[in-house]
């Protein structure tokens, strides 16, 4: 992607003040946060120039630009907090670039590949992008002043995510036959991997004591009360599945993140330090 | 709108208008294909306002423009060439008017 990035959050300086272990769960929590956006990111982009239309090409690459932009920022965030075995900080870059996929600590939602099937890539855009609204609405108000400015910028764009996934899910689902059959499909399809976005763990449940984090179970009720009412809307059914997939924010991912990343990172892994 | 698809698969044709801030008129941008209204003024945004051209949209389905002929242009055009007392070309425009 070569268009000029977002106006960049700027990272604040660390506060000195703060308990170094509250500082290293800020680092993981950003650092999961930019992943999320990185790896869907990268999916959105595969859409440009396959999408069913040009208008919806130039629609999903604008999404996925909003997602690099927000990763940048959390990134080059969690860099500053989680250094290196050298002491130094880590970049945005070797943080995108140069981790294996055991580092990388998205959820399993975003890396799903959607081969292709426009379904999919809405079905996911819907729940993710209503997580992310949710989240980043409730971030904005954080005591950690990075995450707060990066939230308050991204959540409009969230939001328009959103209402973008929501109005293909609602012609496709209550379209013809066919395409509400797909669409049912793709839905049931990303639905396993639903409930990993609501799981709090040590790093959560530490950082939103001190009001850092937002508490991820706390953001279930408003996300699954949006989605259910847009698929029901829809004429879609809100699957039943017990399966959930879970593990990412610890490194466990599906084969599907291998592919990605070989495509993200080919080129600066092939040429290290290259420029223009 | 579907009636205006040319065939089976292919979105109507709408014409964008584009509003670039407050006290100008919405202007004619471009065209761009859509499935219905709602998507259009999406599309509209996606295509027409990503580097902040706009403060307000307007979408209108290319099919419900009339639009004047270019055979029509000698008859339609012509006889206001010679019309010069209908410029106001002889009155001191004050300072501080832009958009006259």
């Amino acid at each position: 992607m070569t268009e000029p990035a977002p106006t960049p959050v700027t990272p604040t300086a660390v506060t000195p003040t703060r308990d170094p272990r509250i500082s290293y769960d800020a680092g993981t929590y950003a650092l999961r946060l930019g992943d999320d956006a990185l790896v869907l990111a990268q999916r959105m982009g595969e859409w440009v120039a396959s999408a069913p239309q040009l208008e919806e090409d130039v629609a999903l690459a604008n999404i996925a630009l909003d997602l690099l932009g927000q990763a940048r920022p959390l990134l080059s965030y969690a860099g500053s907090l989680l250094p290196g075995a050298d002491g130094a900080a880590r970049s945005e870059d070797e943080l995108a670039y140069l981790r294996d996929e055991r580092d990388f600590t998205n959820v399993q939602l975003v890396e799903l590949a959607d081969n292709g099937d426009f379904g999919r890539c809405v079905a996911r855009l819907l729940v993710f992008s209503a997580w992310q609204q949710e989240l980043y609405a409730s971030l904005a108000g954080a005591s950690d002043d990075t995450l707060a400015a990066v939230a308050a910028k991204a959540v409009k764009e969230a939001a328009y995510h959103r209402d973008h996934a929501t109005q293909w899910v609602l012609r496709l689902g209550d379209g013809t036959a066919e395409s509400h059959q797909r669409m049912q499909a793709a839905v049931d399809a990303v639905w396993p991997y639903v409930e990993e976005l609501f799981e709090p763990d040590a790093v959560t449940s530490s950082l939103a004591a001190v009001g850092v984090a937002v508490d991820p179970a706390s953001l279930r009720d408003p996300v699954l009360g949006y989605v259910s009412a847009v698929l029901e809307r829809a004429t879609l059914a809100v699957p039943s599945t017990r399966v959930r997939h879970s593990g990412g924010r610890h490194g466990i991912h599906t084969e599907a993140i291998g592919h990605l990343l070989a495509e993200l990172q080919h080129v600066a892994r092939s040429h290290p330090g290259a420029s223009w | 709108m579907s009636a205006a698809a040319a065939t089976a698969g292919e979105w109507p044709l709408w014409e964008v208008f584009v509003r670039s801030r407050r006290g100008l008129s919405h202007a004619h941008v471009g065209s761009l294909h859509a499935p219905d209204a709602e998507m259009a003024l999406r599309n509209a945004r996606d295509l027409y306002t990503r580097r902040q051209e706009g403060v307000s949209i307007w979408v209108v389905p290319a099919a419900a423009i009339t639009a004047s002929s270019p055979d029509e242009k000698d008859a339609f055009f012509d006889p206001a060439a010679d019309k010069v007392y209908r410029h106001p070309t002889f009155y001191a425009v004050p300072d501080g008017v832009e958009h006259l």
